[in-house]
């Protein structure tokens, strides 16, 4: 491992892919670091945001779901409201800025939950792009609103079928259209994972949300929250919150992975607190695999969360102690998720009931001093048909 | 050092001509097939063999080898039947395996190659693998003897070329086209074209694969190429037949009529 070269957290990260797409990924790397620093880039996305994504995104506070967490004061970052109802059009905006200004005319995508195929969809719309989204046949399935609203947005949505037909083989199939097209087409990942640039270029898109968290947490209180709290996938919502508070060491990072049926019965997509190091999609991290480095299914009740790898930087961010990570299982998520539904009347994304989940744990372990800030990532609508039948009310 | 791989390509470069490198995936379509079907390979003219280790995400295959490793994984091939398909195979033809990284990370990357060498291999191909990545497998690759092949495409820079082509041995793999492995009905343009670049920055022979299938395409590439790689082909061969045994006679059948195409006129 040389870890003089850029693109590299630790032993993590760096660029594990064929030689065709290494002179697109120079291209995006040099194009992000132009645009980082050119100030009319910077004016445009922070145009788009405050008129179109809807940023800033407030902070709520959830008293009577405090109850369930021990007390403690517990502060939720709404990334629920911004436009298409997630955290994924801060990256998704950015990254189709950055595909005009390469002079490509078409991007592809990969989605689970469709979360990001639906962010990646709107963004090809507004800037005249053309988008294909490749989804899982599974998720296709689990997630059928989310695909109406693609084809509505005018994407072509792929339903893959090999592999799992999860998140995983949609990459590979994405990756496979991207190394055929890489001259008229940008690959637009939606996750802080893949190769260079990528877990750098889309946590900078995503830093945002913990730039603005922390100034509003200190015009709130005075003061920093004792715990930011997100849950992990790839991990994207969670490096864009923990990113800006690395700094604060007294600020504690934790990131909340789906446990599944439990860590112990190996049906989960806890990465990090499951898995060992590894390589998958052009990136060493943490990985879910067997004695034979195959990859190993993942999974979980959230389609967002079934991804058997995680960004390099969670996996350094956990070596050295800086972030903790933690299993929730889909039980634990869909307490909290009815929880936060009866006690605020805000219904989560079942992603983003891990979080709260933990918060739960984390509140009870700290008592009613505690200052916990959440991720609130993305909300539930997609989500009302798995919850509805895990609840068992009927739908007509 | 030199390897049988090595050797090879001294002594078809004397010929005035090119070898025909075949691909299968170790374990497809069952362990004994896989070793039976790369022998009639041999049998039939294939002048080296590139044992496949399949992957659960082979974003640089095309569907007929994506389906290939899948029944094999499904057959529970792993380390240990990849190297005795090596064992084998080494005894018969020049022989490297092909794999993407992760599994030789998992195995060990002193161990891997140690192992390699002691089952007869000549080298790896590594199509995931960067140069900047690759401190340690250039080290235990020096250490234990054996060729490191890495592919470039068509999108690679000069620069690039030349970067690459200086941690390579054995042959340069360039692939024809941008894209997947599996079969295509011409042989892009750009195969000549990046041969002929490669060529600019070294003296390493070359072999050109993907989407190479017929004896039509392995004649032009010959013209210019030092080495043909066939693998979808083959592999389409042993799924469209009825029997393992039928499947092997086609194989046999097609190695034969690739190998006469080999010649340089």
């Amino acid at each position: 491992m040389d870890s003089n070269i850029i693109g590299h957290f630790g032993p993590y990260g760096g660029r594990f892919v064929p030689e065709a797409l290494i002179g697109a990924l120079d291209e995006l790397a040099l194009a992000h670091e132009v645009a980082a620093k050119d100030p009319i880039f910077q004016a445009e996305l922070a145009e788009l945001h405050k008129t179109y994504t809807g940023r800033p995104s407030i902070i709520t506070e959830v008293k009577r779901f405090a109850e369930c967490a021990g007390g403690a004061r517990v502060f939720l970052k709404r990334e629920d409201l911004n436009h298409t109802g997630s955290h994924k059009i801060n990256n998704v905006l950015g990254q189709a800025l950055l595909t005009k200004r390469m002079g490509k005319k078409r991007i592809i995508a990969e989605t689970g939950a469709g979360q990001h195929g639906v962010a990646s969809a709107t963004a090809a719309a507004l800037m005249g792009l053309e988008c294909v989204v490749y989804m899982g046949e599974e998720d296709t399935k689990r997630q059928s609103l989310n695909v109406a609203r693609m084809k509505l947005l005018g994407a072509e949505v792929v339903p893959v079928t090999q592999g799992s037909r999860t998140l995983k083989d949609a990459i590979n199939e994405a990756m496979r259209d991207w190394v055929t097209n890489v001259e008229t087409t940008h690959y637009l990942l939606g996750t802080v994972a893949g190769p260079h640039p990528f877990p750098t270029m889309v946590r900078d898109f995503h830093r945002i949300i913990g730039v603005e968290a922390r100034q509003q947490m200190l015009d709130l209180l005075g003061r920093l929250p004792d715990v930011i709290l997100a849950c992990v996938g790839g991990g994207s919502n969670a490096i864009g919150i923990f990113h800006p508070f690395l700094d604060d060491k007294e600020v504690r990072l934790v990131g909340l992975e789906a446990g599944g049926s439990g860590l112990s019965t190996g049906l989960h997509a806890a990465t990090i607190s499951g898995g060992s190091p590894g390589v998958l999609h052009g990136t060493r991290s943490y990985v879910l695999q067997d004695e034979n480095g195959q990859t190993i299914e993942s999974h979980s009740i959230s389609a967002g969360l079934d991804y058997p790898g995680v960004g390099p930087e969670h996996a350094y961010l956990h070596d050295i102690g800086r972030a903790e990570y933690r299993a929730i299982t889909d039980v634990q998520a869909m307490e909290a998720f009815g929880l936060m539904c009866r006690t605020e009347g805000i219904i989560p994304a079942i992603e983003t009931a891990h979080a709260l989940a933990g918060a739960m744990q984390i509140g009870r372990e700290l008592g009613p001093e505690a200052v916990l800030l959440i991720n609130f990532s993305g909300r539930g609508d997609k989500d009302v048909q798995t919850a509805a039948n895990y609840f068992g009310i009927p739908l007509q | 050092m030199s390897t049988p791989l090595d050797t090879l390509f001294i002594k078809t470069r004397s010929e005035n001509r090119a070898a025909l490198i075949g691909y299968l995936p170790a374990g497809f379509p069952t362990q004994e097939g896989c070793i039976a079907a790369l022998t009639a390979m041999v049998e039939g003219g294939v002048d080296a063999v590139e044992i496949g280790y399949p992957y659960s995400d082979p974003v640089m295959d095309g569907p007929v080898i994506q389906a290939a490793a899948e029944t094999s994984l499904r057959n529970g091939t792993g380390a240990r039947e990849v190297m005795q398909t090596l064992t084998a195979i080494s005894q018969i033809a020049p022989s490297v395996l092909m794999t993407y990284w992760n599994p030789i990370e998992r195995y060990g990357v002193d161990a891997f190659l140690a192992h390699v060498k002691r089952n007869g291999g000549s080298g790896v191909i590594t199509p995931d693998l960067t140069v900047e990545e690759s401190g340690a497998w250039i080290e235990a690759s020096t250490t234990h003897e054996t060729n490191r092949i890495y592919v470039v495409a068509p999108s690679t820079s000069p620069e690039r070329l030349q970067l690459v082509t200086g941690a390579t041995s054995g042959f340069v793999y360039a692939a024809s086209l941008m894209g997947v492995t599996g079969t295509r009905t011409a042989i892009s343009s750009s195969a000549q074209e990046l041969v002929a670049r490669i060529r600019a920055v070294t003296d390493l022979p070359i072999a050109v694969g993907l989407g190479v299938s017929t004896p039509e395409q392995v004649r032009e590439v010959a013209q210019y190429a030092d080495g043909v790689i066939v693998g979808s082909a083959f592999i389409r061969l042993l799924q469209e037949s009825a029997t393992l045994t039928e499947g092997i006679g086609r194989v046999r059948e097609l190695a034969q009529q690739l190998s006469s195409g080999l010649q340089r006129s």
